[in-house]
């Protein structure tokens, strides 16, 4: 057992530091960038790729740099410190999919072109209404229905989308030039989303439809949830240190407010908070590593430890700031809304407490180590 | 970074594990279980058989019986003793007085105490609150004027833990009333046999007699019996509460009564989604709790207090009451049956709910309160 990051490791975390660090200087920049479309830096993007951050997790023969889960939770740990708005972590949740069920085809031209900066990948996962159904003819497929809300769908170049097939789930890859109507707009948190209606576009599937589908979707998901937890641990930090800075600068009264206990014990708490989700986002991280059986359900653990930290860090910040916290002028407001984001976005903690609920009578004491 | 155990430390574990289900007595461990209270003789008994088998005081200097271990293997042992309910080997002797001793008493002093001490062959009790000095410690008045060889000592000590039990009491004395409040202090070891010095019961909440007032009226202690130097005293109060809240986390044991109390109600959790998600919070968040002490674990060189240690204490004991009060809750009308007896169809587990539910209450008060951990926190870790 060991919880330290191995040097190269450290550099990779060093590496991204300093250039989201640079890209993301002042709340005033990540404002600018994310008010005009697409709602994230180009440039940024390919200095990412350029660090080998898209093409992590993916194997070498598909073009990727054959890293793991522990390599892509520091960056994504680096995203939150300074909530980068790339879809980094959307486009290597799509970009896993295709490496679990795509042909060494579609993996190397989708991989490969990830990797290197030049292909925006978006996942196209939830729907408001009917299912999205995809029909098949002869060897062709193609897919009607809507999406929505789909993160950066409108600016994607390529899309991982699910479908209804008669088979069961199908996932498949969708160029949104034909056949597709967009609708994008921005999210709360400064992204962007779009509504995305499939009109009988052509889609080429990705591996059979049915239970391996289902599978390698959930396991995406677990992957995508424990990225995310590492972006919310990152973000919960920041908004921690902006808050403890502020109570020791900001007076009234004739003090610095870290006179008044009543507010350094609250932030004591957030502390407790964002240690415990980290030490559930570092487990589960660990477990996808080492024993991806157990992988959806420690993503679930994260969610839960996590959903609950993100809601309280968020609030107290914003609070423990008073009426600065609020304006859209100060970094810690747009932390909370981050972590609102990515707290609904694949579940909240809540849902996922139900699935963990219906286990409990079923095993003993829970041990989170692996035998 | 990696999860699994090394092959050694895995080995250790299961050594640990087997040490601790078929070598401790069984009746200690069903007590343990039950929620029952120990004797006396079953706590000495528990601690013996460890001691002979090296391991009642393995965070001690090796030269003093101590263990060569790492503080995960430490980690481990703690944990297995815990999941196999048995008691952990008095604190008061194996993580207060014992290290203490080792670290800045005499080579006389040592020989005189540790082996006894590692074994239970002298009971210590713990005299440093008193009623006007409990967070704010410093403050204490009880007094030792030297005379000749001995000192005299005058006052109160208070909360005194089994002091019912106790051969012997360390205790923060002060030895120089104008110096200002922590550099007057010093520490003695009482000879609780003494003339002059009285142990006066208190009944907690509960019912039970678990803590003591300990009178001091004209005390005459060896002088050989300082430790360290006079007026240092606080310089090893500091010491010995650091490693007071090392191991103060109680995971092992709290996720051994949530198991049991999942075993004994396994069809109404299974049949209530609140319950169920209730026992579904309280084990997240006992798993990050754990995970949590092995980050510390891993990262604390030195064998000094890692100053999350305080998450540590404030969360364990949170986690530890609120299953405490959950069992209470799953027992429902039965847990105002804890005086039922023979003949009565309430279940063991039902009847002693409440009481440890109210015994509990104790664990955010005792061992740095609550409140000074979050203060720890938001000074030393935060900087406010
Ligand atoms: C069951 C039990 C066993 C014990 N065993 C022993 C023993 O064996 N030996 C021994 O020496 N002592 C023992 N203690 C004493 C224990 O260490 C003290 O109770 C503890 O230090 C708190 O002191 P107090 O009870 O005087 O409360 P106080 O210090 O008066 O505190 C009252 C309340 O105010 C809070 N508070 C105090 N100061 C501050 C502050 N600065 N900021 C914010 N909040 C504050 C406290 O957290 C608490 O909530 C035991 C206590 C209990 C309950």
């Amino acid at each position: 057992m060991d919880f330290t990051l191995d040097s190269e490791t450290t550099a990779l975390r060093d590496a991204v530091r300093g250039l989201l660090s640079k890209a993301y200087d002042s709340s005033e920049t990540r404002r600018e960038v994310t008010t005009t479309d697409p709602g994230f830096g180009e440039k940024t993007w390919t200095r990412l790729a350029e660090l080998g951050v898209l093409g992590l997790p993916f194997a070498e023969q598909d073009g990727g740099f054959g890293a793991g889960p522990v390599e892509v939770g520091v960056v994504a740990a680096e995203i939150g410190r300074v909530i980068a708005p790339e879809p980094v972590i959307e486009a290597i949740t799509a970009g896993g999919i295709v490496a679990d069920l795509g042909s060494a085809e579609q993996r190397a031209d989708v991989i490969g072109r990830l990797a290197e900066g030049t292909l925006i990948l978006g996942l196209a996962l939830h729907e408001i209404g009917e299912p999205v159904t995809a029909t098949q003819d002869g060897d062709a497929w193609t897919l009607t229905g809507t999406k929505e809300p789909v993160l950066h769908g409108a600016r994607a170049d390529l899309l991982v989308v699910t479908a209804q097939t008669d088979a069961g789930l199908g996932v498949f890859l969708v160029d949104p030039s034909a056949d597709v109507e967009r609708t994008g707009y921005r999210t709360h948190d400064g992204g962007r989303a779009a509504r995305v209606t499939f009109q009988g576009a052509s889609a080429q599937p990705l591996g059979e439809p049915g239970d391996a589908s289902q599978r390698a979707l959930d396991q995406a998901i677990a992957r995508a949830r424990i990225a995310y937890g590492h972006e919310a641990v990152g973000a919960m930090e920041t908004a921690l240190r902006t808050t403890t800075e502020y109570l020791k600068t900001r007076k009234q009264f004739g003090v610095t407010l870290n006179t008044f206990q009543a507010l350094t014990f609250r932030a004591a708490d957030m502390y407790v908070s964002v240690e415990l989700a980290k030490s559930a986002v570092e487990w589960a991280t660990l477990v996808l590593a080492d024993d991806p059986d157990r992988a959806v359900e420690a993503a679930e653990r994260v969610r839960v430890q996590v959903g609950k930290a993100s809601r309280h860090v968020g609030q107290e910040a914003i609070q423990l700031h008073g009426g600065i916290g609020m304006t859209a002028e100060y970094s810690v407001g747009h932390y909370t809304s981050r972590l609102t984001a990515i707290d609904h976005w694949l579940g909240t903690g809540d849902e996922l407490l139900a699935s963990l609920a219906g286990q409990v009578t079923t095993y003993g004491t829970l041990d989170p180590l692996p035998e | 970074m990696k999860l699994r155990l090394s092959p050694e430390d895995a080995a250790f574990r299961d050594e640990m594990r087997e040490f601790f289900t078929t070598k401790i007595p069984q009746h200690i461990r069903d007590t343990v279980a039950a929620r029952h209270e120990l004797s006396k003789e079953q706590i000495v008994e528990s601690v013996q058989v460890m001691n002979a088998a090296g391991l009642a005081v393995p965070n001690w200097p090796v030269e003093w019986g101590g263990k060569d271990w790492t503080p995960l293997q430490r980690h481990l042992w703690h944990e297995e003793m815990q999941l196999a309910a048995v008691p952990p080997p008095l604190a008061f002797n194996a993580s207060m007085i014992g290290p203490v001793i080792a670290a800045f008493g005499s080579q006389e002093m040592k020989e005189k105490f540790l082996p006894a001490t590692a074994n239970l062959d002298i009971w210590w009790s713990q005299g440093f609150s008193e009623p006007d000095a409990g967070s704010d410690l410093a403050s204490l008045r009880t007094s030792a004027v030297r005379d000749g060889d001995h000192y005299v000592v005058n006052g109160q000590k208070t909360w005194t833990t089994l002091g019912q039990y106790g051969d012997w009491i360390f205790t923060l004395v002060r030895t120089d009333p104008e110096a200002k409040k922590q550099a007057g202090i010093s520490m003695l070891l009482i000879d609780m046999t003494t003339p002059g010095l009285t142990v006066r019961p208190i009944e907690l909440i509960d019912g039970g007699h678990e803590v003591n007032e300990v009178f001091f009226e004209d005390v005459r202690v060896p002088a050989e019996n300082l430790v360290g130097e006079e007026n240092k005293g606080w310089t090893y109060a500091k010491f010995l509460l650091g490693n007071e809240r090392v191991g103060v986390a109680p995971v092992g044991s709290t996720k051994r009564t949530l198991a049991q109390a999942k075993t004994a109600n396994a069809e109404r959790i299974a049949a209530d989604p609140v319950l169920a998600a209730r026992v579904a919070s309280l084990e997240n968040e006992l798993l990050s709790l754990e995970l949590t002490a092995l980050r510390v674990v891993a990262h604390s060189a030195d064998g000094k207090p890692h100053p999350a240690s305080s998450v540590l204490k404030l969360k364990g004991t949170e986690l530890q009451q609120a299953v405490t009060e959950l069992v209470v809750d799953l027992a429902g009308p039965l847990s105002l049956a804890s005086g039922a007896g023979d003949g009565s169809e309430v279940p063991d587990w039902a009847r002693v709910a409440t009481p440890q539910y109210l015994n509990y209450r104790k664990a955010s008060i005792y061992g740095g309160s609550n409140e000074v951990q979050r203060q720890i926190i938001a000074k030393t870790i935060l900087g406010l």
